[in-house]
């Protein structure tokens, strides 16, 4: 009901844009119309087909208001009128030109009397026309509203439009549209058997279509039918499975952001940083800081919030970061229990510090143009901050790579992670390497906190709700390893988000801390284990 | 062999603490009952659940010293002990509400009302009965730490990984206590209690019972702590915590060693939670918050860990400050429990009886060392505080 309500309004409302054109076939309207004064419901319909057939879009409003009962004949002459009530009187319209006849009193017009099938045929012919309508918009629009809602009397219509139409796009679109409405019609199996395999590939829409006509449809279409259905639930199930996926990547490098920074401290240098969490917080702040400055200074800038966020978090982070290494970490190596307990004791610190600067409640942060909104693709939506979120999580990742693998502070990095001792005696300065490496991991951590900023609340309890996440990350993807937290994060993600579905979303992540615990007891050092003298040290 | 076990367990600070511990037992409710209330040595009842509260967080202390301190294992996730005793004395009180509730359903506490659940759930079954529910605060939280400990020590794992996974355990504990249709109240928990085995928990002399109790059985669990660790067995126990590999070539089963501290740790844990309730008069899933049990930890560390006795002193300490602090600068506590942990960690590493301790043994040591220079004596064996 309510599809065919927007269908005509859809048409009024396009028919009344471009009724200035005429589309000329050369018959004019106006004598048919005055014929439906003394015509009974079947010629009428015929007479509606005639208007329509005429091509002049300018009818559309008479069309309308005829179905809607608002069609009157002049007693003195006979001629039709659509008409609106103005007062005590009526205001008398000409159907085809639309220009005002005059007000006349009630009693001087007769009403045109209209039923069912006679507004079904006016519905049909109004839908035809708009099909046929010069403008692409218009057509495609008319082609979509045959496709939501079909009925076989448009069939005709939809035929006649495909002969004229040229552009490809609303063509295919036509194609469709006829292939619904041929299903309710009584055209021959065959072409209903083609129409089914037209409309076995138009996905969830085309389920409606088919799902609707089994009931009635002829037995020897029935195998047809049942194939078509069960391709396009496949196909959605698909789908829905590609949406799984593609929310468990999301969530996956959300995690990976959060424990990549970890990674490195905890992965590389082993240290186990409980602060972890509050410098990804911390790099939320400086977002929310330097989107303020922006806001209050250059509000032009707003689109690059980010991207100058990005630096000023990562320094922000990372000197935090030396800071601690500086001034608490460096007297506890080798002793990493007690490492975790001062680091806890920093993270309370750095929350109630945070909590005191900007107070307790969560801070606005806004979301870019850019970040905003969403695409579709193929049977799946995809917003464009999870979207920016996977792109920039992985070029983190692999920039940390390189970071790792290709530059000299990374060669020293290895160096003392591997042997201490060693790297010393070649004249690497290992507290300083300590030192920067660790700023390094809370400066990623940082960067992590820009991304996260855009889809979590900015509160100084933000860092709490990754730590132990990050931590799971790191321990299931293998300590020391980048190319384990990765492979760990994704596929953490990608189960959370496959056991949601069924058990629900605190029990699949509580099943998920089950499972890593089970798989921490199979293999003590993840999924990459670090093979050699370093896992004993 | 016995009576020689319990022999060992008394030395003389550790004689001298139950000593404390059982005065208070008796002292502190004498005088919240006896003297008048505008007596000057009057204790007022909320201050006595105030310490009855700091009892029960000295035994989750001493609970963890015995698995952290002797035995090397740091759980992060001995809350979740602490919770789970906590919870099956909280659903004997709620069982014993009957129909007092605010729907007066004699068979269903009122959150299950509130749920539209029809029948009490099978693991409710016998909670209204006392001796069953104390039962099972020793064992459910002792069967969680034997499952526990069984996978995670025969698999060796150890060290961090082992405090990481713990603190997982209480995190998933938490998230599951959340729910709703876990059963157990969701986000509310178990609270509005009537009455503990026939009397009111409202009543002052109800409360000094409770306190008087948490007393005992924190001199009680203290004995009990102190006769393991100075058994043979306990030996073992401070090799596995500092030479583990070395321990187990000497042909010792480690896992079983650590497995059997464990549970009896998590036990310790599940009495004190269970007596925590009825004196705090609720229970809901923010007690298995990881936070939780890192912050015992600290209780731990300050007072001293492997003393058995610092971790009591730690956990009123440290939690008579926060009382003080929450109450006077709420916003500067968490500066100061932050500043706690790192100031312990770096300058204090044996915590407050620690320290104290090894000084006490230094002095010795040196004390031997010149009555060895002069010939006469033999050498005392210098203690070495172990890391």
């Amino acid at each position: 009901m309510t599809t065919r309500h927007f269908f005509r309004i859809l048409i009024t409302l396009l028919a009344f844009t471009f009724s200035g054109h005429s589309f000329a076939q050369g018959t004019d309207p106006k004598p048919l119309f005055d014929q439906l004064a003394d015509a009974n419901f079947n010629e009428a319909e015929k007479l509606v087909g005639e208007i329509a057939a005429t091509g002049d879009t300018r009818v559309v409003p008479a069309l309308n208001a005829f179905a809607e009962g608002d069609l009157y004949f002049r007693k003195s002459d006979k001629a039709v009128f659509a008409a609106k009530s103005a007062g005590e009187q009526l205001e008398l319209i000409d159907p085809v030109t639309g220009t005002s006849a005059g007000q006349v009193a009630k009693g001087a017009v007769t009403k045109i009397r209209v039923n069912n099938n006679l507004r079904r045929a006016i519905r049909a012919a109004l839908g035809g026309l708009t099909l046929m309508s010069p403008d692409r918009g218009a057509r495609l629009a008319a082609a979509d509203a045959i496709l939501r809602s079909p009925s076989a009397e448009a069939l005709e219509l939809v035929e006649a439009a495909l002969a004229k139409e040229t552009d490809s796009t609303v063509k295919a679109r036509m194609e469709e549209a006829r292939a619904v409405s041929l299903l309710s019609s009584d055209r021959s199996i065959d072409e209903k058997r083609a129409a089914i395999e037209t409309i076995a590939g138009l996905g969830a829409s085309g389920l409606g279509v088919l799902n609707s006509v089994a009931g009635s449809i002829d037995a020897s279409l029935k195998p047809d039918l049942d194939a078509a259905i069960t391709a396009i639930q496949n196909e959605q199930q698909l789908w829905n499975m590609a949406q799984n996926v593609w929310y468990g990547l999301s969530l996956g490098s959300v995690l990976l952001l959060a424990a990549i920074g970890l990674a490195i401290t905890f992965g590389v240098m082993g240290i186990i940083n409980m602060a972890h969490g509050e410098m990804v917080m911390l790099g939320a702040y400086s977002t929310f800081v330097v989107q303020q400055v922006i806001r209050e200074n250059a509000p032009g800038l707003f689109d690059w919030s980010l991207a100058i966020a990005l630096p000023v978090a990562f320094l922000v982070t990372g000197a935090v970061g030396l800071v601690i290494e500086r001034g608490v970490i460096r007297f506890l190596y080798g002793r990493p229990l007690e490492t975790l307990l001062a680091t806890w004791g920093v993270s309370l610190i750095l929350q109630q510090a945070i909590r005191t600067l900007f107070g307790p409640t969560n801070q606005e942060v806004g979301n870019p143009s850019w970040m905003s909104g969403s695409f579709p693709l193929g049977g799946m939506t995809i917003t464009w901050n999870r979207m920016w979120i996977v792109v920039f999580s992985l070029s983190i990742f692999v920039g940390l790579l390189l970071l790792m693998k290709r530059s000299a502070f990374g060669l020293q990095m290895r160096a003392v992670t591997q042997n201490r001792r060693m790297a010393s005696s070649m004249g690497i300065r290992t507290p300083w390497v300590d030192a920067f490496t660790f700023a390094l991991g809370s400066g990623i951590a940082g960067i992590a906190g820009v991304a996260l900023s855009q889809i979590d609340n900015v509160s100084p309890n933000l860092g709490q709700s990754y730590i132990i996440d990050s931590f799971m990350v790191v321990v299931f993807g293998g300590v020391g390893n980048l190319w384990g937290t990765l492979v760990g994060a994704l596929s953490l993600g990608v189960l959370n988000k496959f056991l949601e579905p069924s058990v629900g979303a605190v029990l699949g992540k509580i099943l998920v801390l089950v499972l890593i615990i089970l798989f921490i007891q199979k293999r003590p050092r993840g999924l990459f284990a670090l093979k050699g003298r370093a896992i004993e040290a | 062999m016995i009576s020689a076990f319990i022999f060992r367990a008394l030395k003389g600070h550790i004689l001298a603490t139950v000593a404390v511990i059982l005065g208070a037992a008796v002292l502190v409710p004498a005088s919240n009952l006896l003297l008048p209330a505008d007596h000057a040595l009057h204790i007022p009842t909320y201050v006595m659940s105030l310490m009855g509260k700091y009892l029960c967080y000295a035994l989750l202390a001493l609970a963890l010293d015995l698995v952290w301190g002797y035995c090397g294992i740091l759980s992060l996730g001995h809350g979740a002990f602490f919770a789970l005793g906590g919870y099956a004395m909280g659903m004997y009180l709620m069982r014993q509400i009957g129909s007092r509730g605010v729907y007066g359903n004699p068979d269903l506490p009122d959150f299950m009302i509130f749920l539209n659940w029809k029948e009490l759930p099978w693991f409710w079954y016998g909670f209204d009965m006392f001796p069953f529910a104390m039962l099972m605060v020793l064992f459910v939280p002792g069967l969680l730490a034997f499952v526990f400990g069984w996978f995670a020590f025969r698999s060796r794992v150890n060290g961090v990984y082992l405090s990481i996974i713990t603190q997982a355990m209480t995190y998933a504990l938490m998230l599951a206590f959340f729910r709703n249709d876990m059963g157990f109240g969701g986000n509310n928990g178990l609270t509005d209690y009537k009455e503990i085995v026939g009397f009111s928990v409202q009543a002052g002399g109800t409360r000094a019972v409770l306190f008087a109790l948490s007393a005992l059985m924190l001199a009680l669990c203290l004995l009990i702590a102190s006769a393991i660790v100075n058994s043979k067995f306990g030996k073992v126990l401070v090799g596995v915590r500092d030479a583990e590999s070395r321990v187990r070539f000497l042909g010792f089963r480690v896992e079983n060693i650590k497995l059997f501290t464990f549970v009896v740790s998590a036990m310790f844990a599940g009495i004190a939670g269970a007596l925590f309730v009825p004196q705090v008069g609720i229970i809901n899933p923010g007690e298995f918050a990881p936070a939780n049990s890192i912050e015992v930890v600290v209780w731990t560390a300050v007072g001293g860990r492997g003393t058995l006795i610092g971790p009591i002193i730690g956990a009123v300490l440290v939690n008579a400050g926060k009382s003080y602090f929450t109450g006077a600068f709420p916003e500067l506590w968490l500066f100061a429990l932050g500043g706690l942990f790192i100031a312990v960690t770096l300058f204090l590493p044996k915590g407050i009886v620690g320290t104290i301790q090894s000084g006490f043994s230094g002095r010795k040591a040196m004390k031997a060392a010149s009555s060895a220079e002069k010939g006469r004596g033999d050498v005392t064996p210098v203690a070495q505080a172990a890391e």
